[in-house]
């Protein structure tokens, strides 16, 4: 093992976490903000210029606040649940491309943490652990309303799970490949999203639901479950439920960058491979806005149209797709 | 000599994880045991160079059908095992035969091995990639590959039968008035 390599990929691996954590933390002031302005508010904008440093004072506050942990809580997994839910929603983004190779200090350099052929595979993957951080931590608080939660995520995440696998199909059958990479450099032509409009749909939907995020925020329905899993939750517990959130919220519009609006591909970004992560930056942004925006836009889904929707309309089309897709590649050779 | 370090530790977590599956008295601790059991089992089947095996092992297994095993103990409120063998009273001598045999078995194999000094060769350039996987199992395992889906969906056809029949009374009254 060569020692450079694995200093190159230690630094990038940091430097990437840094960048998803400083986002999760300016994400809570953009959604906030947004929604002010949605809401004809004017938000936060005390701390600091416009606000600017309300996430740190938020942060500060979370740290000295008193943790507690409920005398019946199953104490090991009440204090794990929050790690299992942080780490799939870091550790995912390892594969994300952020562009091309670049030189730093006469030294090639790819933006990405590593280029695996079963890029897709191991974002499914981790995507399916994701659930039981949030099913767990409702089960160990021992609180009917966080068990609620818990398991109302876990019937959810399983049920979007299979239109959302079906949906990743589309980009994959026409790039040939499993490797993100890859399948952004078979974009260079077109977008997917031209190709795959259904796809794309599907994709976004289910993974709003995923991330349990309104209109598909029913495992923390606060007016029939108090906050659902997290009800008990308090200090930096609770942040780390937070940050998960919001870190899988950028995580998903990367990928939807990615598979559909052609990730880091944009004009001169040939010529000039730095462009890459800002034209990513910007397809992101789109993304997390679309994201708030829905929340301030829609009202919650009842249990069993969630459950109808993801069964008997997205799961079906998203098969049908698949097969059309894949009838369409062999037959276009 | 990092590769042995790593099969080292991956191995001890295996087999730690396999021992507290046995030993949790409770069947959530039970249930989480054998996922960190199944994610030693990914990493292992990472270093023998089957990087698709690996990821489809946690998607399906840990992050799918253990999601449902925790999700139904939950559900049922059925964490603490009864202190008494259970409710069939010869499953424990039984378990204990076999898995001595097991056991025997594969000390044999193992020290025969040992013997014959035959070292395994790394495999091939992109075996056990999706593409090379795919390959197989639609040119070489067809036919076991169709058996096998038709044999799933029979089960999930029973399986949706079996529901229907339990509360096809209750549900026929409120079902028509809905649709």
């Amino acid at each position: 093992m060569d020692t450079t390599l694995l200093l190159e990929w230690t630094i990038k691996a940091v430097i990437l976490i840094f960048i998803l954590l400083t986002g999760f933390a300016y994400l809570t002031l953009m959604e906030r903000k947004v929604l002010a302005r949605i809401q004809v508010r004017l938000g936060p904008n005390r701390a600091g210029p416009y606000g600017l440093l309300q996430p740190v004072a938020d942060g500060i506050k979370l740290l000295f606040k008193e943790s507690i942990i409920p005398a019946k809580a199953d104490k090991v997994i009440f204090v794990l649940a929050p790690l299992i839910t942080v780490i799939p929603a870091l550790v995912i983004n390892a594969v994300l491309p952020w562009g091309r190779t670049v030189t730093v200090f006469g030294r090639q350099v790819s933006l990405y943490v590593a280029n695996i052929n079963v890029a897709l595979l191991y974002v499914m993957a981790i995507a399916s652990i994701a659930v039981y951080g949030v099913t767990l931590a409702g089960w160990s608080s021992n609180n009917k309303y966080a068990l609620l939660g818990g398991l109302r995520s876990a019937a959810q995440m399983i049920s979007y799970e299979l239109a959302l696998g079906l949906s990743l199909l589309g980009p994959v059958l026409l790039a040939g490949s499993l490797s993100l990479v890859d399948i952004v450099e078979a974009q260079r032509r077109m977008w997917y999203i031209v190709y795959q409009p259904l796809a794309a749909v599907i994709f976004f939907i289910t993974s709003v639901a995923e991330l349990n995020r309104a209109p598909f925020d029913l495992p923390e329905a606060e007016q029939e479950l108090t906050a659902g899993y997290h009800t008990e939750y308090s200090g930096m517990k609770f942040a780390l439920f937070y940050m998960a959130e919001y870190v899988k919220m950028i995580t998903v519009s990367a990928l939807f960058a990615v598979l559909f609006l052609g990730g880091y591909l944009g004009p001169f970004e040939s010529q000039y491979p730095w462009l890459g992560p800002i034209y990513l930056v910007l397809k992101i942004l789109v993304g997390l806005y679309v994201l708030i925006w829905l929340r301030a836009t829609l009202p919650r889904f009842r249990y069993d149209q969630l459950m109808r929707l993801g069964w008997k309309v997205l799961f079906p089309l998203a098969l049908l797709n698949v097969v059309v897709t894949a009838v369409i590649v062999v037959l276009m050779g | 000599m990092a590769f042995m370090t790593l099969f080292i530790i991956t191995g001890a977590v295996a087999v730690a994880a396999a021992l507290g599956l046995l030993f949790a008295r409770n069947a959530v601790y039970a249930a989480l045991f054998l996922v960190l059991n199944m994610f030693a089992l990914a990493v292992l089947y990472l270093m023998l160079g089957a990087p698709f095996i690996a990821m489809v092992q946690i998607t399906v297994y840990a992050g799918a059908i253990m999601v449902l095993f925790l999700f139904v103990i939950m559900l049922l409120g059925a964490e603490q095992l009864k202190e008494d063998g259970g409710p069939i009273a010869w499953q424990r001598p039984l378990a204990l035969v076999l898995g001595v045999a097991l056991l025997l078995e594969v000390t044999y194999f193992v020290f025969a091995a040992l013997g014959t000094g035959v070292r395994l060769l790394p495999p091939p350039e992109g075996f056990g990639d999706p593409h090379a996987v795919g390959l197989t199992l639609f040119q070489q395992y067809l036919l076991p590959f169709e058996v096998t889906s038709v044999l799933l969906l029979v089960a999930m056809v029973g399986a949706i039968v079996l529901v229907k029949n339990g509360r096809a009374r209750a549900a026929s009254s409120s079902e028509a008035g809905e649709q």
